[in-house]
């Protein structure tokens, strides 16, 4: 049973990996697809979460959310067979391939190949940020799900903030209001928040 | 030691670089190229497109492949390790944290003011590619592709992976004979 769950989780992240054209972001969506629709080891607040924190920190981030999903999933073994699902095909082609590829890089067929997915990859990505507003609007109400969207539009387009800045801001503020509510109802989860 | 050169050239751009591999790519060049001389601007180009013209994470490609010229499949390893190691520790710890107390209405709250941001963020990734887009194949193809791909997973349900492989078939057998418009 443990070897099946490593099979799974080793198949959806080499799905994904390999389906995954312009580098990890424009995998996200499809390691949302596995990990929240076809294995539901997670919801989707949970992997919004994980996204969320991973695009916080610096370093690639289709292996940081694949190493993670994998550890939450099956424990350490778990993160190393996420990991290597993730990064090791990818590596192998590119090392055995890099010979032929450079005599067919300038082909028809395969700048064909490359401008045809990028769409596609585009909408895969706008349907995920709908998804994401949609849960915002869910959990904050419409006025403030359009607020904080427009403030970080704003923010990261026309001021030029990082984005992690804005999500580490809006993580501090959204602290600060969880604080603040505890005065008018204290839950034993609240006194495990105020110990961290 | 030659390892040792491996794994800070790919421990920095992993510790520093924001915004996914991508994003880091320019990071790496400067390690590669400048710093240690492994190889020439035009030479990490080259590769840079090659390795877009595979699936796939970009970052690890590189460090994979750039740690596999230098020294072998120890030197890969070493490359890997160097890059993503360091984030994904962070990762593991700071998620284990939040999710330790997903109860508490503080992380809560957290979690749920940060949720537009992604969205925004998830915006401007489609934008990006949908403008590469438009310049590589033309404004007409990525409407027709975006709309026809929009329509097979949202409406018709079919799963990503055949829609990304019909792309592809489209891309190398139908878009060469199209005229770019």
């Amino acid at each position: 049973m443990e070897l099946a769950l490593q099979k799974d989780i080793f198949v959806g992240f080499f799905r994904a990996g390999m389906l995954g054209y312009g580098g990890g972001p424009s995998s996200i969506p499809l390691i949302r697809k596995e990990v929240v629709d076809t294995y539901e080891w997670m919801t989707d607040d949970e992997f919004g979460d994980v996204l969320a924190l991973g695009n916080t920190l610096p370093g690639p981030i289709a292996p940081k959310m694949a190493g993670y999903i994998g550890y939450r999933v099956a424990g350490i073994v778990g993160l190393f067979t996420a990991i290597m699902a993730t990064i090791v095909p990818s590596v192998l082609l590119m090392i055995i391939l890099i010979g032929f590829l450079s005599s067919f890089r300038d082909s028809p067929s395969v700048q064909g190949m490359t401008q045809a997915v990028t769409p596609v990859v585009g909408v895969m990505l706008g349907v995920l940020a709908y998804d994401f507003f949609k849960q915002s609007r869910k959990g904050l109400g419409i006025v403030w799900a359009i607020v904080l969207c427009v403030v970080s539009l704003v923010g990261m387009q026309f001021v030029g903030l990082h984005p992690a800045i804005i999500i580490v801001v809006l993580m501090a503020f959204g602290f600060w209001l969880g604080n603040r509510r505890k005065g008018h109802s204290s839950s034993d989860g609240d006194k495990k928040g105020a110990q961290s | 030691m030659i390892y040792w050169d491996i794994f800070l050239a790919f421990l920095i751009p992993g510790v520093v670089g924001y915004g996914g591999g991508p994003a880091s790519i320019g990071l790496v060049q400067y390690e590669v190229v400048n710093r240690y001389g492994w190889m020439s601007v035009g030479e990490f180009g080259e590769i840079i497109a090659l390795a877009n013209t595979l699936p796939g994470p970009i970052g690890t490609k590189l460090a994979g492949y750039v740690g596999y010229e230098m020294a072998g499949i120890p030197g890969a390893l070493v490359a890997l390790f160097a890059y993503v190691s360091p984030s994904l520790i962070a990762m593991v710890t700071l998620l284990g944290l939040l999710y330790k107390f997903k109860d508490s209405p503080r992380v809560k709250s957290m979690t749920g003011l940060i949720k537009p941001a992604i969205a925004i963020l998830l915006a401007v990734l489609a934008f990006q590619f949908f403008e590469t887009s438009w310049f590589s194949a033309g404004v007409l193809q990525t409407i027709l592709i975006g709309l026809v791909s929009l329509w097979l997973l949202e409406r018709v349900k079919v799963h990503p992976a055949f829609v990304i492989v019909g792309a592809l078939l489209y891309g190398a057998l139908v878009l060469p004979f199209i005229p770019l418009i």
